[in-house]
């Protein structure tokens, strides 16, 4: 029984000597593999878990009640500290979700939809990586992480040369995007992408077909099809179990609808699977990044989309028309004001499927603001996918969900 | 006189709004004749629960129902309709317009790439039945919406707060919640490991970060001047050591009045 006083205060029953000879341990929040802020309270009996029960909410910020209490533009650099490694496809659902209420989606223009979904794949890329090199390391493969490392860094030079930041880009704007793309930026994207196809097939060659890796991997963490769509499974996690289900492709936004690229799936269900599932999708984003490249010069420079309303217009007029500035004025002042409804807007960020919910009531701040989070539902099937694997094999599989803390307690 | 703030509703509030300025809709449209949602619909009615209100906003179907059949409603839409992910569950608060809560679930459907969303309106101190046994999902969100609002649901497996800590004092996402902490959230961890007796040791929290404390012996030292660390602030004009401050001093030249230096550049 435990003793609580005022220094040693009562910890939910965390008993270490039980009468059915199985044992309570804590993994988590300080274990360097719980993937940020995760308390993993697990029941053990020998080495064979019986009872998993994560604990969440150490890294919750209240970013729903942020987005309720500030004006929309002023909320976008907030929902970088989502899913902080691939912010822009946060600042994209956002905006995407911001949009669609407006009702200016088809108002974006061109070259901002290229540069936009070109930010999202190289994203994508980024997230990807880091993925890998965790998950490599977390399992004991110590190189790859520093191969994987040094690529993302790469890539992260790309997102810097964009926007100025490399972590928290907000490179993302409701209507569009603040720049055009910087001189040289695409002959270093295709230099960049010249290159990891290289990487990711030495990164394959030291993996795929390795003996460890293979054992460490295959057979653990199987998700069954029924389980991954009960328990709102969504991107590689949900593909990996064998359903073709890519909101790119099933409800496409941005210029993905005229991309050429494929959705890889497996039907292996297990963590070495989602690994070949990751190692496919770098591939995919690869292509899907050329086709982008040859689109970019084909489009008129302009960035922001025409709605007077809702959207500041462009610096020059701002500068040189009064009426320009006042609308400007009201809209940093006061805010944009959407029209009156409820939106759900889904997008495919690298963990999942990531949605904003948005009620407004026509006031400058949201009357309700959901964050549809992949990495939630992830954490959440960690109860129940945890039972009955082996301690060692617990690393493997919250590796394997790739979930992101920022975006788990939002 | 005191500007009125009212009670229900404590979150920001627009600062200006024309007085003739009426928000515009989202346009709810019409269920199409033969279309896919229209069959949902239909489907749902002959099982027997009752819509009260059924429209299409942003492409998506939404479906307003008692809050009773919640669990009958999804199981239809599960089972007949191919619902089969419930992507998010959550709650939405007009305690101060209506004393309602709305509930919504938020589906796919993935072979028709179709979401449909279900909402339902509870009031205040009313619980709703889980939807656990239907889709898994709801064992976190449910949690959620019962932390955030503080929204009981009958029979979930393990109703507890799941982002807050289990002693936390209301439930933040509700429009009375403040968004200034209280004393009570200030002191939070202080008062759960130390004591409330230990308030006066620490003392109120300071939020200037260029202060600087002269009597503070233990986190800044003073530039120019030694204290033994953790001396007794009474005694700190004795025990101070003065040293002379060589790296923070600066050196003024007076240029107005011709200095030899300068003549000596010419």
């Amino acid at each position: 029984m435990q003793q609580p006083n005022k220094l040693k205060p009562f910890f939910e029953n965390l008993n270490f000597e039980r009468q059915d000879n199985t044992m309570v341990i804590n993994f988590g929040p300080q274990h360097p593999s719980a993937h940020g802020q995760l308390r993993l309270v697990l029941e053990l009996q020998g080495e064979q878990v019986v009872k998993a029960y994560p604990d969440i909410g150490y890294l919750h910020r209240g970013v729903e009640k942020m987005g309720e209490n500030m004006i929309y533009n002023e909320f976008l650099p907030t929902t970088d500290r989502l899913d902080y490694i691939a912010s822009t496809s946060n600042n994209y659902a956002f905006a995407l979700a911001v949009e669609r209420l407006l009702g200016i989606e088809d108002k974006v223009p061109r070259r901002a939809k290229v540069i936009r979904t070109m930010l999202l794949e190289i994203n994508r890329i980024i997230s990807h990586l880091f993925f890998l090199a965790t998950h490599a390391l977390d399992v004991g493969a110590m190189s790859i992480f520093l191969y994987a490392f040094r690529e993302r860094e790469f890539a992260m030079d790309l997102m810097e040369d964009y926007c100025g930041a490399r972590l928290t880009h907000a490179a993302v704007r409701i209507g569009g995007v603040p720049l055009d793309l910087p001189a040289g930026w695409i002959e270093s994207l295709s230099n960049f992408l010249n290159k990891l196809p290289e990487q990711i097939k030495l990164y394959e060659d030291l993996l795929t077909e390795n003996r460890i890796w293979k054992m460490r991997l295959e057979d653990v963490g199987v998700v069954e099809p029924d389980d991954a769509l009960s328990w709102g499974c969504t991107g590689p996690m949900l593909r990996g179990s064998g359903i073709a289900y890519d909101v790119r492709k099933e409800e496409p936004y941005e210029l993905y609808s005229e991309l050429d690229f494929d959705i890889p799936v497996s039907d292996r269900k297990d963590s070495y699977g989602r690994y070949r599932l990751y190692m496919e999708e770098m591939k995919e984003s690869v292509k899907i990044l050329r086709q982008l490249i040859s689109m970019y010069p084909k489009t008129e420079c302009k960035l922001m989309a025409h709605a007077p309303e809702y959207i500041s217009a462009p610096k020059e007029e701002i500068m040189t028309q009064n009426y320009a500035l006042m609308q400007h004025f009201v809209l940093v002042t006061q805010g944009m004001r959407p029209p009156k409804g409820t939106v759900y807007a889904p997008t495919e960020s690298p963990k999942g499927e990531l949605g904003f919910y948005i009620v407004s009531e026509g006031e400058p701040y949201a009357y309700r603001m959901k964050v549809r989070a992949p990495s939630f539902f992830h954490t959440g099937l960690l109860q129940d996918l945890l039972v009955g694997t082996y301690i060692a094999d617990v690393v493997t599989i919250i590796g394997s969900t790739n979930i992101v803390f920022g975006e788990v307690d939002r | 006189m005191r500007r009125y703030t009212p009670k229900d509703n404590v979150q920001k509030k627009a600062k200006y709004t024309d007085r003739f300025y009426v928000a515009p809709s989202v346009p709810r449209e019409e269920i199409e004749e033969g279309s896919f949602f229209e069959s949902v619909v239909n489907k749902l009615k002959d099982s027997g629960v009752e819509l009260l209100d059924t429209y299409v906003e942003l492409g998506q179907l939404v479906m307003k129902i008692k809050p009773e059949d919640n669990v009958k409603a999804l199981t239809e839409l599960k089972e007949n309709s191919c619902f089969k992910q419930c992507s998010e569950l959550s709650a939405v608060d007009y305690l101060a317009q209506d004393g309602e809560f709305e509930v919504f679930y938020q589906l796919l459907n993935l072979d028709k790439a179709l979401r449909a969303r279900v909402i339902t309106r509870i009031k205040e101190n009313q619980a709703i039945e889980t939807v656990e046994n239907i889709y898994k999902m709801a064992n976190f969100a449910e949690r959620e919406m019962f932390d955030m609002f503080g929204i009981y649901v009958n029979n979930h497996s393990y109703l507890k707060r799941i982002l807050m800590p289990d002693d936390w004092v209301g439930h933040p996402l509700l429009k009375t919640y403040p968004l200034q902490g209280d004393e009570h959230a200030a002191w939070y961890e202080v008062d759960k490991i130390f004591g409330k007796e230990y308030r006066d040791v620490i003392g109120p929290e300071l939020r200037d970060p260029a202060r600087i404390d002269r009597y503070d012996t233990q986190r800044f030292a003073r530039v120019g001047h030694e204290v033994p660390f953790g001396a007794d602030p009474s005694t700190i004009d004795e025990t101070e050591v003065k040293i002379e401050d060589r790296y923070s001093k600066t050196f003024a030249t007076d240029y107005t009045t011709g200095s030899k230096e300068l003549e000596n550049r010419r």
